[in-house]
């Protein structure tokens, strides 16, 4: 039952989180900035959750493709 | 933003998300029909089209009662995590640090997979093997359309518009595989996932942001800016990551 329940959490975990959860957890950040700082504050919030997007999306790139050449590499060298 | 361009947008996201998706899980369906029987892979092509069904009737009236801020920022901010997902592993296709999706050689590795299984029959399903095969493709394959449908659609107020554009897709996709009999290896999928992904990021963004309380400047005009800016910014990534270690060389109708 237990097992069940752990499959059951994992897979909505896997297709909600996907491969890289500090995506989520990024985006939740945002969000949760602009929330704060929109009833805080009279500046404008939009652009909170761009640069945390236009900050994340490459290193969570960069990251799989530094694991993708590790990949390869070791591949090659077996 | 006029209401007729989100409309016709929310079509679009849904009909081109359910396009590959629905491409994909028709390889797996013809596999499993091909290798082990059309009966027992119909019945659990319809099961989980019925799974799919039944998981839309209960969860779009939950959804669609959520007060607009609330969903806003629930819904957007899923969206925002799926699309960037989506986009993440369309760079690293598109830049050479991840295999492009190939149906033909999944149809191939399916099949032979199919075809080495050992036959178990089970109530009125033949065989149990190419039931659960056909069953989960669509069904897992489904789930992704099913939650972008109703997310986008709760959030434009118009469920049945993107039930519409992935009826449309499914049947499409259906019609041309069952003339073919064959995956539907000329749909050009890795650039569709990558058009989807730029799509989703991008509304998920204005969506999550609105709901968490920005205003953005010009109202939803902000879109037309937002959307080919996330593009622009993808396509660039592309480019920064192209790697000479390539996984594989990226083909013609994958975006640059």
């Amino acid at each position: 039952m237990i097992s069940r329940v752990g499959t059951f959490c994992r897979f909505w975990y896997d297709f909600i989180v996907g491969d890289d959860w500090r995506i989520a957890t990024g985006v939740v950040a945002a969000l949760g900035s602009t929330a704060v700082l929109a009833r805080t504050t009279t500046l404008p919030v939009w652009w909170v959750v761009i640069v945390v997007v236009l900050i994340l999306l490459p290193l969570s790139v960069r990251r799989a493709a530094r694991n993708s050449m590790r990949q390869n590499r070791n591949a090659g060298n077996n | 933003m006029g209401k007729g361009l989100s409309q016709s947008a929310l079509f679009v996201v849904v009909f081109l998300a359910c396009l590959v998706e629905a491409v994909e899980a028709l390889t797996i369906v013809l596999a499993a029909g091909m290798a082990r029987g059309w009966r027992s892979a119909f019945i659990g092509c319809l099961a989980g089209l019925l799974f799919l069904v039944v998981i839309v009737v209960a969860v779009g009236p939950a959804i669609a009662s959520i007060p607009l801020d609330g969903l806003r920022l629930f819904i957007g901010g899923l969206l925002l995590i799926f699309g960037l997902q989506w986009l993440r592993k369309a760079v690293l296709r598109a830049s050479g640090n991840k295999a492009l999706h190939d149906e033909a050689l999944v149809f191939k590795s399916t099949l032979a997979a199919a075809r080495q299984a050992n036959t178990e029959s089970s109530g009125a399903v033949a065989d149990w093997y190419g039931f659960t095969l056909a069953f989960k493709a669509v069904a897992l394959e489904g789930l992704e359309v099913v939650f972008i449908a109703v997310t986008f659609g709760a959030n434009q107020h118009n469920i049945p518009l993107a039930a519409a554009a992935a009826s449309v897709a499914v049947v499409l996709v259906g019609i041309a595989g069952l003339a073919l009999r064959a995956p539907l290896t000329r749909v050009p999928e890795n650039l569709v996932k990558f058009v989807v992904g730029v799509l989703l990021a991008a509304f998920g963004l204005f969506w999550s942001a609105e709901g968490a309380g920005a205003h953005w400047p010009g109202g939803d005009a902000a879109l037309l800016v937002i959307i080919p800016a996330v593009a622009v910014y993808a396509v660039l990534l592309v480019a920064l990551f192209r790697s000479r270690s390539a996984v594989g060389t990226p083909r013609v109708g994958a975006p640059l």
